[in-house]
């Protein structure tokens, strides 16, 4: 079986990563925030789980599980959060948020 | 029966746990006092069982390791829930499991009509569970995990009643001040653990025993860090100021934690650690030279005390004195000795004092009780049993035998002398004389109008009279266990302990001369006891126009003060810290601004007052204001902007470290 070259994996994880950190930027619906920002650790674990296998260790593995747990629990926290919201203002736009303006 | 060894600890643990999870509303009365007490009793049983057995066969090398599971395995470091019954531990099992128990019987009927019932059993489930896992500990680590866990109890105990903000003001300060003997402790461990490379307590003592040579730097810090740890939680001199505050706490609370069990957790400290201790003279000497001015100290400090579970408190202190004094000596079973008989006689002395409270509904103050002896009958005998056993009265009590012990190790040791035997000897005289001034104050005497307006007094029921006789009976007889060569010579605790602790360093004496210091120790007892009948009962007109007078009073503020140890903490730490503190949250930066350059350049600016040069400040004024907006325009409240400004950080830091 022919390896994947590191590079690829690499190179998808970037592009991955920008295009989570665009939608962060971007939009500014709760929900696809949250979507982008999974997008974006999931691109973090993709570079683990490629430099893992690169070379031939389980650790890029076990990080991307750590990764799995943590971005569940962020999810659960968000996803609360937006039922706050929700209720708070009935809408789902980020920039309803904005209290704390200077 | 040995594997049943991790029950001891976890039944505590489980009772705590459904108390503390189902809460008051969902457990009814009587579940929460089975539950609460029931569950320490089955330990104290549990603790018997084995004992019998430890006994009639003990294990190999005396000693049984069980290790429940791994609990931390990273580099080189692995620990586990490692318990270990000996000598040592199983004494200090039984004192915690079955004194504990006759307390929680007791309090079972002492805090029956409390709100916070559930709470109270919960926490006091939790303080047994730490303090056996303190006592049953084979890793220092583990060890420390137990420390930690009475310290959160005894915070959570001494705050019970948290209404009252003097409560609360207590628990913090109990919590903080041994916090700092703490902190020392854990430096002490990091120390162990990087010479030796192991926080198993048996290869470190071994590991210290052959590495270390005698009195070299390393085993001095190391020894001198495990004695601040044990100097904060046994309350000695110069973290003692806790304690009298702890009594804040219900009574029960009092007689378990602050007497009976949690602050002997020093003493049990350093007689395990024993081998780091014998190589460190200088530490040792400075143990017993700590306790034997503890001893002194807190001895005067209770005999002129108003409230009762204050004199009780700086007795505590003062007895502990007595234990650090015996393990300066290198007299390790002394201590233990004095620490069996001392969690009988304080325990019953404090249950003895929660009952005289409780029937003059909360009142401490030993002025206000008097003639209290008809009243109070059982109350009056069990308490009187208890301070003759603290006032070691010869022969007949438990106290006697092992403060005896410890006056005769510290005379005939190496380490000790005649120096701090005679501190010692004042000490029993000043124990006598101020447990017996609270004793003919409160029950001798003519009634006091309150005593006489409480009229039918609060009479304790059987829950709280069992403890009470048994303690008593304890007090009384748990000396038989040690006899010295005079009087039967029986060392049945010496030599069993003799496994774990190696014996006191006797420098032969005769008995003839053991004979000796054995009538001086009695001699002070029965001199001090007599001198408070002469004060307190025989002149009390002329004990008070000596305590009026302009020297006595003063004598007497500066003692009922605990010699100023708190005033001048107050002084030296507390204050500079709340002043640094006030500092900070103003800004010192601000500060030092303002005065150094905004007053100067507006004085300079009221002194020109010319056109260009208004001009010139009202263009910076300008500037200044743009640059204002232009920040506030970072903050504006969208997270987006936020998250874009982190992008931006973040791409310009690797940008940074790639170019």
């Amino acid at each position: 079986m022919t390896q994947i070259p590191l590079e690829h994996g690499l190179i998808l994880a970037a592009v991955l990563f920008a295009l989570g950190l665009t939608g962060v930027l971007v939009r500014r619906n709760l929900i696809f925030i949250l979507l982008s920002l999974e997008v974006m650790l999931n691109a973090a674990g993709l570079a683990f789980v490629a430099a893992g296998s690169r070379w031939q260790q389980p650790d890029g593995q076990i990080l991307f599980l750590f990764i799995l747990v943590v971005a569940a629990a962020e999810v659960s926290i968000g996803l609360a959060l937006l039922l706050l919201l929700q209720r708070r203002t009935a809408s789902l736009s980020i920039d309803d948020v904005s209290g704390m303006r200077g | 029966m040995f594997p049943l060894l991790w029950l001891i600890p976890a039944i505590p643990l489980a009772s705590f746990l459904v108390l503390a999870l189902l809460g008051d509303r969902r457990l009814p009365h009587a579940v929460t006092s089975w539950l609460g007490a029931g569950s320490v009793g089955l330990s104290a049983l549990l603790t018997i069982l084995i004992g019998a057995q430890f006994l009639a066969a003990p294990p190999a090398g005396s000693a049984y390791a069980q290790t429940l599971w791994t609990w931390i395995d990273s580099g080189g470091l692995r620990l586990g829930i490692d318990l270990r019954l000996d000598s040592l531990s199983l004494t200090m099992s039984f004192v915690v499991t079955f004194v504990g128990f006759l307390i929680h019987l007791y309090s079972t009927e002492y805090m029956a009509s409390d709100p916070g019932y559930n709470r109270f059993f919960a926490c006091m489930n939790l303080f047994v569970a730490a303090m056996l896992v303190l006592v049953l500990a084979d890793n220092l680590v583990l060890l420390y995990l137990g420390w930690e866990g009475v310290g959160l109890s005894s915070y959570l105990l001494i705050g019970f009643w948290y209404r009252e903000e003097a409560n609360g003001h207590a628990a913090r300060k109990a919590f903080l001040v041994t916090r700092v003997g703490d902190t020392a402790f854990a430096v002490g461990l990091f120390l162990l653990y990087s010479s030796l490379g192991t926080l198993q307590i048996q290869p470190l003592m071994q590991g210290a025993a052959a590495g270390w040579a005698p009195g070299s730097a390393v085993a001095t810090a190391a020894a001198a860090l495990l004695l601040a740890g044990a100097v904060g939680k046994s309350a000695q001199l110069p973290l003692q100021v806790w304690l009298p505050d702890a009594m804040a706490g219900p009574t029960p609370v009092s007689a378990l934690i602050h007497a009976a069990t949690m602050v002997t957790a020093g003493v049990y400290l350093i007689a395990r650690m024993h081998a780091v201790f014998s190589l460190a003279p200088a530490v040792m000497l400075a143990t017993a030279v700590i306790g034997a001015a503890t001893l002194l100290l807190a001895g005067m400090s209770a005999l002129v005390q108003r409230d009762i579970k204050r004199v009780l408190a700086y007795s505590t202190m003062s007895q502990i004195g007595y234990m650090f004094l015996a393990l300066g000596a290198g007299a390790w079973s002394a201590a233990i000795f004095h620490f069996w008989t001392h969690a009988f006689f304080k325990a019953l002395l404090f249950l003895g004092a929660g009952v005289l409270i409780a029937a003059l509904e909360e009142d401490h103050d030993i002025f206000h009780m008097g003639g209290l002896r008809k009243r109070q009958p059982l109350a009056f005998w069990t308490f009187l049993i208890g301070a003759a056993s603290l006032s070691a009265l010869p022969l007949v009590t438990a106290g006697f035998y092992s403060k005896d012990k410890i006056l005769f190790d510290v005379w005939t040791s190496p380490a000790g002398g005649p120096v701090l035997w005679v501190a010692g000897l004042i000490g029993a005289l000043l124990t006598a004389l101020y447990i017996f001034r609270v004793v003919f104050r409160v029950f001798f005497g003519a009634p006091s109008s309150k005593v006489l307006a409480a009229s039918p007094m609060r009479q304790p029921g059987i829950r709280i009279a069992i403890p009470l006789v048994v303690l008593a009976v304890l007090a009384v007889g748990a000396g038989i266990v040690e006899l010295p060569e005079t009087l039967g010579n029986v060392p049945a605790l010496s030599n069993f302990l003799s496994p774990v602790l190696p014996p006191a360093p006797a420098a032969g004496a005769t008995i003839g001369f053991e004979a000796f210091l054995e009538f001086d120790a009695a001699a002070a007892a029965l001199f001090g006891l007599a001198l408070a009948w002469w004060f307190f009962l025989h002149r009390p007109a002329w004990t008070a126009k000596l305590a009026d007078s302009s020297a006595g009073s003063a004598l007497g503020r500066f003692w009922f003060a605990g010699w100023g140890f708190d005033r001048l903490y107050e002084r030296s730490i507390i204050q500079p810290y709340v002043l640094l503190a006030r500092l900070n949250k103003n800004d010192v930066f601000d500060w030092l601004a303002d005065r150094l350059v905004a007053r100067p350049y507006a004085a300079l600016g009221r002194f020109v007052r010319s056109d260009f040069i208004d001009r010139v400040f009202a263009a910076i004024a300008a500037i200044n204001a743009a640059a204002a907006r232009a920040l506030r325009a970072l903050q504006g409240g969208y997270a987006r902007w936020y998250a874009a400004g982190i992008v931006a950080g973040a791409i310009i830091l690797i940008a940074m470290a790639v170019l």
